[in-house]
């Protein structure tokens, strides 16, 4: 036997003299209305935190990415020094960690894209579904750039 | 009087499909380059020079490089006016993003072009 505990609340309102109606129920919406969520304090669900790790990866890859991916192209093209001399820039580890983190918003970056590509085109536009996506797109991202990294080390 | 209004709607669809198609073109050369990446990987400078010895591979990096600065032009453009309110800085970022593209594509011209006329 299961027991529901429900608690009722019933607000009793008077009608006074001044009150003209509709006035109380604007009061009421006043009080309530403005609600000002403060974005540092609430959980962002999954989603949000993809999309957002999207803006920032995007602005991350315009700035150092470009020029350092034009850099990289012209250096290991230029001469057969450039070639070598890229691949002894990269032998350190410093040099190869911050390749990877880059990897990793380029690839968080592709994969959350064409997240957005999917539901630009009405799929997996329902919670839940939204939901596993961001999961998968988060999970795809850090394992691509892992495999990768192995890859490369 | 004819009412104008400056700021139409009609360029933020065409920025917003600008963005989606240069992102499938990007799609479409990232994977196709990492499958020829897989399948030879470039060993030294000789192999991975004659990849972009041919006409069409550089030609495929350009588009792939151009779709990359439009692409980078819509997104950073919505954030500067997400986040900087100013109009002044604004304006300043913004124009400081379009000729920084516009060098960029330029430069990537030169990197994938040079060969070519160093070659001849």
């Amino acid at each position: 036997m299961r027991t529901h505990i429900v608690s009722l609340s019933i607000t009793v309102y008077t009608k006074s003299v001044n009150d003209e109606p509709g006035v109380l129920e604007a009061k009421k919406l006043q009080r309530t209305r403005p609600k000002f969520l403060n974005l540092m304090e609430i959980k962002q669900p999954l989603p949000a935190v993809i999309s957002v790790l999207h803006r920032i990866s995007g602005a991350l890859l315009f700035f150092p990415g470009i020029p350092l991916l034009l850099c990289s192209l012209e250096m290991t093209l230029n001469s057969p020094q450039g070639y070598v001399q890229f691949q002894s820039l990269l032998a350190s580890p410093l040099s190869k960690s911050a390749l990877i983190l880059l990897l990793w918003f380029f690839l968080h970056h592709l994969c959350a894209g064409i997240r957005f590509l999917a539901l630009d085109l009405h799929y997996g536009g329902a919670l839940e579904q939204a939901r596993l996506t961001s999961k998968v797109v988060l999970a795809a991202g850090i394992i691509l750039t892992l495999l990768i990294s192995l890859l490369i080390w | 009087m004819v009412k104008r209004i400056v700021t139409g709607a009609h360029y933020g669809l065409q920025d917003w499909l600008a963005q989606r198609v240069t992102a499938v073109v990007m799609v479409i050369f990232v994977l196709c380059l990492a499958i020829a990446l897989l399948v030879s990987p470039p060993h030294d400078y000789a192999t991975w020079k004659s990849l972009f010895s041919d006409r069409w591979i550089r030609i495929a990096s350009f588009l792939f490089l151009i779709s990359l600065f439009w692409h980078a032009w819509v997104g950073m453009r919505n954030i500067l006016m997400d986040y900087v309110h100013a109009t002044g800085i604004r304006l300043m970022l913004q124009i400081l993003v379009i000729l920084s593209l516009l060098f960029y594509t330029v430069w990537s011209a030169e990197i994938l072009w040079a060969l070519e006329f160093a070659w001849r």
